[in-house]
């Protein structure tokens, strides 16, 4: 909360370092505006960068160290008997002084060293949010005079506030890139530690997935195993099922939109058909598991088929009605962008509408449609909501759509949700899996775009 | 004459096919329209499966008991201090009322029963007037009470009275009270504003969205006031001022990526970049806006060039010929004009933030929290979450309440898109 206050008070000042830069820009110019370098808002503008960027800079850096080294402190003050202790109990010590520092909470006895180290960790906390005020407030001004010394009429005070906004603009634009990165790293950096437990091969080529790994050392059996094989069955078998429902759907209806369509029918049913892109994934999944789950095991029941409650097969078909509104669209721009001379040759040929379809404009189209189903399969492969809550747990290696299996994402989700230690192989694992996926749709998402690229250039 | 009939049956050898041609030309244009067809009816599907699963939730049983408030129980010094008042024995107060109400309800089995007809929640509810009006203490009045989720099951028609009783989650002297009650008009649906005013609670009766939905507010705000400013100066810089070269390449092959990333992965770099590595607080709205943001930006960064790119090059060079910089060019003149299409990507980039759940699971927006939150640092749910943890409940009155709150989020979806479409129509210009 403290913080907001002092970043109201530098916007404050910034706003009236904005005016004073102004009024001293014009009070130089002596009345004569035009002797002026710039206009005379610009001389505001640059005063009040002064006045906020180097307070912001300093502000970002107390954010970023302030509570390491306040915790660095602390423990130093602590009795030798705590320093010795191991890095984790040392952290629960800290925490537990901490807790105990905001809101005169802790979890049974207190010992006294414990409550000295909570005094001095708010004492520390006072005397470091006084400090940041102080030193916030007189970067903020101390920068605002210098501005305002050096405001003349010669200054080229637009230059400067130019080039400080591209700056910006382009430090905002490889937030792309640093994201790319994090990610990359984040999930790299994860699942090498995973592999150190936990051989490659064994990973991609096991056939058992049991993650539950023993908590103590001599428990019986259950030391855990990453055979990730049944989860990239059981991705390939709902994202199977899922495109043979979206592509025969989708591409049709691609055509008959494009093709055959009134103009009236297409503007009413291409937004009503986007709704279903634009429903979130967690209504798909409550569908799934309440409505066509128990719809596919009564039909597969009279049909005289065991079908389990979670079954790949309906999940499938979900996802399936989720990713037609995608197919379609993509492989309408693909069908729109066919030259009209191609069906008006076909058309002079005697082919019927059709023929012309089959023959012609799909294979002319063709590339588009691949790369859109590819994107498609990508966004199967990595759709999570519905099949964490319609696919079930269990890591079944099966064929049988009919039965319950397991897929990646769930596979991530269930082990991440909860409490976690960033040590064990059970954690790990997920990050390895987040690895294999980000692979695979990334592979397939840059074929798909170069693809698609490529298409678009022949006919333009 | 040879020549002639061979002409001749050329054109009947196309008459011969004609027909079957066309018996295809129309079973290839009715697939296509069945096609069509089959996809809207999922749609019609999925909104009648679930407004007809969750119309249900908005309104809420209600049983009418006569309360009186005993003083001798309630605050015997008669100070009407806040510390006894709020911490007297309400749910005894319900319990003697419906002892008093049913006097034939002897055994101890029978009355527990009894007591399980009414929700828990209502001793808070009889507290909260007290604490109002404080001159109720001592008073009799009637007063209508939350009834168990149970009884509100049996009211909508969910459990069947003409099951066997062991099957059954109500008893039969159950059923016999609540005829009771109902002959003497004390039980009745009114519309549930707890559903709507209340947090999560493991009782279905008393959960509520209005916590969800502050997260989701909350977390929204932090997506938008970090999304929009970075996303419109991306694609400035991309669209006026980079130069074409590898690095411009590089940025743009990123972003086009970004937005084909599964979201999930988006989850697994907030855990380890914002959880694990920077130490922001789990279960925040703050990482989960963080995370959105990340998630919604190569949306709103491409809606937002297209925007550029549609404003035509003679508005640039009219400002640049009057003797605007680069800066002032971009800035007075092709932003405002590009702005309405930024803020149609915007709201897409938002309703689609708004319907995400799985990387916020990632970062623990999934624990049961009964308090609403009040800022960006304290633990939260958003709305999709708080659904994906009410299917999960074994209670069959969550089911009503998922439904409805999923009506709520598809509501706001709708009403978000409808505004992009409204702006859209009425802001942006064509050249």
């Amino acid at each position: 909360m403290q913080i907001f206050i002092l970043l109201f008070i530098l916007a404050a000042m910034t706003a009236i370092s904005f005016y004073l830069g102004r009024q001293r820009a014009l009070a130089v110019a002596g009345g004569n505006v035009l002797t002026l370098n710039s206009l005379p808002g610009y001389y505001g503008y640059y005063m009040a960068l002064w006045c906020a960027i180097p307070a912001l800079f300093i502000v970002a850096l107390w954010l970023f160290f302030e509570s390491a080294i306040v915790a660095s402190v602390v423990i130093a003050s602590l009795p030798d008997a705590f320093i010795t202790l191991p890095e984790q109990q040392l952290n629960l010590v800290l925490n537990e002084i901490v807790n105990l520092a905001k809101d005169n909470i802790s979890a049974g006895q207190v010992s006294p060293e414990i409550t000295a180290a909570a005094q001095l960790y708010n004492l520390i906390q006072t005397i470091s949010s006084g400090l940041l005020f102080v030193l916030v407030v007189t970067l903020g001004a101390g920068g605002a005079v210098f501005a305002w010394s050096r405001i003349h009429v010669q200054q080229r005070a637009r230059n400067k506030v130019e080039r400080t906004v591209l700056i910006f603009l382009m430090i905002c634009s490889t937030i792309a890139i640093f994201t790319t990165l994090g990610i990359v790293l984040s999930v790299l950096f994860e699942a090498m530690r995973f592999f150190q437990m936990v051989p490659l091969t064994d990973f991609l080529l096991g056939l058992e997935w049991s993650p539950q790994t023993a908590i103590r050392s001599d428990q019986v059996g259950s030391s855990g195993a990453f055979g990730a094989v049944p989860l990239f069955a059981g991705t390939l078998l709902v994202s199977v099922i899922a495109m043979t429902v979206a592509v025969p759907l989708g591409l049709m209806t691609a055509i008959y939109l494009s093709e055959y369509a009134s103009p009236a029918i297409r503007a009413r049913s291409k937004p009503l058909l986007e709704i279903l892109a634009g429903i979130p994934t967690v209504v798909y999944g409550f569908f799934a598991a309440l409505t066509v789950a128990p719809l596919v095991r009564g039909w597969g029941e009279s049909l005289g088929l065991s079908v389990s409650s979670e079954s790949a097969l309906a999940a499938g078909v979900v996802m399936g009605i989720m990713i037609i509104p995608f197919v379609s669209s993509l492989s309408d721009d693909a069908i729109n962008a066919v030259p009209q001379s191609l069906r008006d040759g076909a058309y002079a040929l005697g082919a019927t509408q059709s023929e012309t379809i089959r023959k012609v404009i799909v294979p002319a189209a063709l590339p588009g449609i691949a790369g859109g189903i590819l994107l498609a399969v990508s966004r199967a492969i990595g759709e999570t909501m519905i099949v964490v809550m319609a696919a079930g747990l269990a890591a079944n290696l099966t064929a049988n759509p009919l039965e319950s299996v397991t897929t990646v994402t769930v596979q991530i989700v269930t082990l991440l949700v909860g409490d976690q230690e960033f040590d064990s192989p059970k954690t790990l694992a997920a990050f390895a899996l987040g690895l294999m996926l980000f692979a695979v749709t990334l592979t397939l998402n840059v074929i798909a775009l170069y693809i698609v690229r490529k298409y678009r250039e022949q006919y333009e | 004459m040879n020549k002639r009939s061979n002409k001749c049956s050329a054109a009947e050898r196309i008459n011969a096919g004609l027909t079957r041609r066309r018996a295809v030309e129309r079973l290839f244009r009715y697939t296509g329209l069945l096609a069509l067809l089959l996809g809207l009816t999922f749609l019609c599907v999925l909104f009648f499966s679930i407004i007809s699963k969750g119309y249900t939730a908005f309104q809420q049983t209600y049983i009418q008991l006569e309360i009186h408030f005993d003083e001798q129980k309630l605050d015997p010094s008669g100070e009407r201090v806040y510390e006894v008042l709020s911490t007297a024995d309400y749910g005894g107060l319900v319990k003697q009322s419906l002892r008093a109400a049913f006097p034939m309800v002897a055994s101890r089995q029978e009355q527990r029963l009894l007591y399980d007809l009414i929700s828990f929640g209502a001793a808070y509810q009889l507290r909260d007037r007290i604490l109002a009006d404080p001159a109720l203490v001592g008073q009799t009045s009637r007063v209508w009470v939350t009834a168990s989720d149970d009884v509100d099951m049996l009211v909508k028609g969910y459990i069947k009275r003409d099951v066997p009783e062991a099957e059954r989650r109500l008893r039969d002297v159950q059923l016999a009270w609540l005829d009771t009650l109902e002959t003497e008009a004390r039980l009745s649906l009114k519309f549930n504003t707890a559903f709507f005013t209340s947090g999560d609670s493991r009782e279905p009766e008393l959960a509520g969205i209005w916590g969800a939905l502050m997260g989701s507010i909350l977390t929204l705000s932090v997506t938008l006031a970090l999304s929009f400013p970075i996303g419109v100066a991306t694609a400035v810089y991309l669209e006026e001022f980079a130069p074409r070269n590898r690095w411009s390449d590089l940025i743009e092959v990123n972003i086009n990526n970004l937005a084909a990333v599964p979201s999930i992965v988006f989850g697994l770099l907030g855990l380890a970049v914002f959880i694990n590595f920077m130490s922001f607080p789990r279960s925040a709205s703050l990482v989960g806006g963080l995370v959105l943001t990340l998630m919604t930006l190569p949306t709103i960064i491409i809606a937002s060039r297209a925007a550029l790119r549609a404003v035509p090059p003679s508005i640039r060079e009219a400002a640049l010929g009057v003797g605007a910089s680069k800066m002032q060019t971009v800035f007075f003149h092709v932003l405002p004009l590009a702005l309405p299409g930024m803020l149609t990507g915007t709201i897409i980039g938002m309703a689609q933030a708004l319907g995400e759940t799985a990387p916020l699971l990632m970062i623990g927006m999934v624990a049961f929290i009964v308090d609403i939150p009040a800022n960006i640092f304290e633990p939260a749910t958003v709305l999709p979450v708080q659904i994906f943890l009410w299917v999960d409940s074994p209670e069959r009155a969550f089911i009503e309440r998922t439904s409805a709150a999923i009506m709520v989020l598809l509501g706001f979806l709708i009403a978000m898109n409808a505004l992009a479409v409204i702006l859209r129509k009425k802001l942006e210009r064509r050249w």
